[in-house]
């Protein structure tokens, strides 16, 4: 690509054939120049479209009708391009340049990868659901993926199974459509979720759901292409216009991540019962809790609730006493505490193996990976508890029914465990009255102030949730402060 | 059985004795090398050791099988981890360029540990196994190994005693050792079933259809479940274990557990009342869309395998070696020979001192052995030499070395018909 501050040069006909498709693999990088302040308004928007594309993933069931239609609104103010239709032209050219303009600030760390490549798979997903099964059997053709159909009496034999595979497929599937043998790597998601007949390492797919085929190749070409944008980007940071335009774009999706710690040392240690009780959000009170009683924690526990007490300012040396004396109460004794469990506390410091000074997980984080299994304590209490559990845990940390009732209906929206730490001490009257509070013998308001710091909780989620362009609304106030 | 005569201080004398008359080098190495036909494959696979006094080395590589044995001869690792094949040879993985040292291949690995299970047990907890919890073992191994081998495709599995409570399965078909993270995480996924913590309560929901795979492993619990979980676990005797039960059975379907707590005080037998437990479900599933299959959910809740996935995902996660020792129990981590699994028993496998002392004990026909020993003159090797290489058969451990073997023989048809291909392309005569 080539920049220019002024001219936008156009060739109206050469336009009309490049995006005279809906929907695209952006093999093909845009030859044209375009204008700066262009470049910025293309990204920036689009970095809206994908953040939008990453609440409504956490919030709604993909594909749903909600999710549709709120996508559909989204693409539609932005200007971007969702139906199929004469006039989409010059938004297929914005969405096929702003996808660029991304790659350039989204290719630098494995973080970013993974984000980018999460949600432009979405928004792919998206999009192409709205393709006639004509266009779809196009993209197979054009993608050279040239998988086998079985045979009429291959599909006869393995009718029940296929049928018990998948809540798509009918008896009336298999007679009507062709399947094709699909070797598992190339579809992973269908095996993953175990939505598909799986036999000797081929997962057997109808016509019908070659999407997930595409889905899975646009994520490994994307996947390719960042590696390799990556390695040119000394070239293009030289511009002096374009790099502090892509490091805005790239700090503007994490948000505030806490792994500057601002407090340390601020915060001692025979505080955190108390604080946990009114300042920590629901996770950390219950893995805190884990720890107190059972004297120990599993490796997910120990990284979700570890990171969590360095954001709040914990230094390296108080996590160390902190763990260790805990640990001691239960069946470690000190000498296997130094040599097992001290290592990885200072790992998560960034004072071990390759340095890298983790960061306290966001909810997002918390939510989406690791799912706590037998033994575990980590995890979202609002997302992998029993609904039955967690009321009685909302109740015994004194939220109200009405608040309680609240929770269950609603879907909890993006947030950081270090960020409810924040606010709540903000409301506690805390920040630099903290160690003052603490010290003051405890007062009955105290009580009420954890229950109604709970039910802020409560009531954070529930508000939270039906305002899910307040994220965007973070982005536009993050540039304006630039 | 001797066996139980294992002191853990005792290792730094036996470990010595261990590595240098008995440890399988020559099969090991036979395995790591995969038949030569990837350049470096052994030279460039990460070892880690745990030394006395808890030291834990990382980034061991060796060169060839000597080096090997003469390192591991020296150092007598307490513990022996395998670990990926990387990208260049982890003892120089500080001089490569920062970011180029990558883990580029590794067996697929599962890891199912008792403790996992510590919910659904009534006889042990923690680290504790016995014959009875160990059917869980069992079960998991059957299901397993049917899956990866029947609906993935692949064939060459060993499954290894972890030599305390629970068993390892390495997957080393080529396809296997190729795959990405994300692969790995998804064959986990496919295969788990058990989902939550401490938290939750019912860890298992089906829903229609139900998926072929989970009908296969169905098929394994359920010929278990009568003596596992009805007799020996009594599931279903004490009143905390039948309440623990019937918290299982979905909370719209109320009545059903009213009526079915009715019943028991008629019914002690175990095995009648889960016919009625069973009975209530086939009513349900004539009628109900949801909850349907709670007596399912309720087996595989008691029984199905627990894996951890976070072990299967990682390319460079370190998994314990086979043949290590267990410092705890002293056990061997040997390879389990799938077609005596049922007769497979934890407490039979041999422990470091057991078999140290079976080295002295000179067995029966030995006199025979010795004798054309002798007698064979031409022989290149010698005398002391070919006694090393027999020791480990003097013992215990013989058997699982010559499973280990046949394993080995299996897989090596498939490096052959690799190497051939690759002459050929290379036109080599």
């Amino acid at each position: 690509m080539q920049f220019m501050s002024r001219q936008k040069k156009l060739l109206p006909n050469s336009h009309t054939e490049l995006y005279g498709q809906c929907l695209q693999f952006y093999g093909q990088p845009p030859l044209e120049n375009i204008a700066l302040s262009e470049f910025e308004t293309f990204a920036v928007e689009r970095l809206k479209l994908l953040k939008t594309v990453e609440n409504l993933g956490v919030s709604y069931v993909k594909l749903s009708e909600q999710y549709t239609k709120k996508l559909d609104q989204e693409s539609k103010n932005l200007n971007f391009p969702y139906r199929s239709g004469p006039s989409e032209i010059e938004k297929r050219r914005k969405d096929h340049i702003s996808h660029f303009i991304l790659r350039l600030a989204y290719c630098q760390t494995e973080d970013l990868r993974r984000w980018f490549i999460q949600q432009e798979v979405d928004l792919f997903r998206y999009r192409f659901s709205y393709l006639s099964s004509k266009q779809k059997l196009e993209f197979l053709h054009k993608n050279n993926l040239q998988y086998d159909a079985i045979s009429v009496e291959e599909k006869k034999a393995l009718q029940d199974k296929l049928v018990n595979s998948s809540y798509a497929v009918s008896g009336i599937t298999v007679e009507d459509q062709d399947f094709y043998k699909v070797p598992f790597q190339d579809a992973l998601d269908l095996v993953r979720t175990r939505k598909v007949y799986l036999k000797a390492g081929y997962v057997y797919i109808p016509h019908q759901d070659i999407v997930t085929i595409i889905l899975n190749d646009f994520r490994t070409r994307l996947s390719k292409a960042l590696a390799l944008t990556a390695r040119s980007l000394p070239a293009v940071h030289s511009d002096e216009r374009l790099q502090p335009l892509l490091n805005h774009l790239s700090h503007a999706y994490v948000g505030q991540d806490y792994s500057i710690q601002k407090n340390v040392g601020k915060i001692s240690l025979e505080q955190i019962d108390s604080l946990s009780g009114k300042s920590f959000p629901l996770c950390m009170r219950q893995l805190h809790q884990a720890l107190r009683e059972n004297h120990h924690l599993r490796h997910g526990g120990r990284m979700q609730y570890g990171l969590f007490l360095k954001g709040i300012g914990l230094s390296l040396e108080q996590a160390l006493q902190f763990w260790r004396s805990e640990f001691i109460r239960g069946k470690v004794d000190a000498d296997k505490f130094d040599k097992a469990y001290a290592y990885s506390i200072r790992h998560m410091f960034g004072k071990e193996g390759k340095r890298t000074d983790y960061t306290p997980y966001s909810c997002m984080k918390v939510i989406l990976s690791n799912p706590p299994s037998q033994g575990d304590h980590h995890g979202c209490p609002f997302r992998h508890s029993d609904p039955e559990l967690l009321k009685q845990k909302l109740q015994f940390y004194k939220v109200s029914p009405s608040g309680i009732s609240q929770v269950g209906d609603i879907t909890f929206s993006l947030n950081h465990p270090n960020q409810y730490f924040v606010e709540s001490q903000k409301v506690l009257g805390g920040g630099k009255d903290i160690k003052r509070e603490m010290d003051t013998p405890q007062r009955s308001q105290e009580n009420s102030g954890r229950g109604s710091a709970a039910a802020r909780e409560a009531a954070a989620a529930a508000n939270a949730s039906q305002h899910l362009a307040e994220m965007t609304e973070e982005l536009d106030s993050f540039f304006q402060d630039a | 059985m001797p066996s139980s005569d294992y002191d853990p201080a005792s290792l730094p004398d036996l470990l010595p004795l261990y590595y240098r008359r008995l440890f399988p080098f020559s099969q090991y190495y036979r395995w790591l090398n995969y038949g030569g036909v990837q350049k470096n494959y052994f030279q460039n696979r990460e070892f880690s050791f745990t030394l006395k006094d808890d030291i834990y080395v990382r980034y061991q590589s060796f060169t060839t099988q000597n080096e090997l044995e003469k390192e591991m001869q020296k150092m007598n690792p307490y513990k022996i981890d395998i670990g990926a094949i990387y990208s260049h040879r982890p003892n120089q993985h500080n001089t490569v360029k920062s970011g180029t040292f990558q883990a580029l291949e590794k067996e697929l690995v599962f890891d199912i540990d008792m403790t996992d299970y510590d919910d659904v047990r009534s006889c042990c907890s923690a680290a504790d196994i016995c014959c009875k919890c160990w059917t869980l073992m069992t079960i998991a191994i059957r299901i397993l190994d049917r899956a990866l081998r029947e609906d993935f495709g692949f064939q060459h599995l060993l499954w290894v005693y972890s030599g305390r409570r629970g068993v390892h399965c390495w997957v080393c078909d080529e396809a296997a050792r190729k795959l990405s993270v994300a692969a790995r995480s998804a064959v986990a996924e496919y295969l788990s079933l058990i989902k939550g913590g401490e938290e939750t309560v019912k860890k298992v929901v089906l829903t229609d259809p139900i998926h072929p795979f989970i009908r296969e492993s169905l098929a394994v619990v359920e010929r278990y479940f009568p003596r596992y979980a009805l007799q020996e676990q009594d599931i279903l005797g004490r009143k905390e274990s039948v309440d623990k039960v019937l918290s299982l059975v979905p909370e719209d379907i109320l009545f059903t557990v009213k009526e079915l707590q009715q019943d028991f005080q008629n019914e002690k037998k175990p095995e009648s009342r889960w016919k009625l437990v069973r009975d209530q479900a086939t009513k349900k599933q004539a009628t109900a869309k949801k909850g349907q299959y709670f007596e399912k959910e309720i087996m595989l809740q008691y029984c199905y395998p627990r894996l951890d996935v976070n072990v299967s995902k990682g390319v460079n996660h370190l998994l314990k070696s086979p043949f290590s020792v267990h410092p705890k129990t002293g056990r061997i981590s040997v390879p389990i020979n799938l077609k005596e699994l049922d007769v497979f028993d934890p407490f039979a496998v041999p422990t470091i001192s057991l078999i140290c002392e079976e080295l002295d004990r000179p067995r029966a026909g030995e006199d025979e052995e010795k004798s054309e020993e002798s007698k064979d003159k031409e022989n290149e090797k010698d005398a002391a030499e070919r006694r090393k290489i027999r020791d480990y058969k003097r013992t215990t451990l013989a058997k699982y070395v010559k499973y280990f073997d046949q394993f080995l023989d299996a897989m090596a048809r498939s490096w052959k018909g690799e190497l051939l291909r690759k002459s050929d392309l290379q036109k080599e005569f």
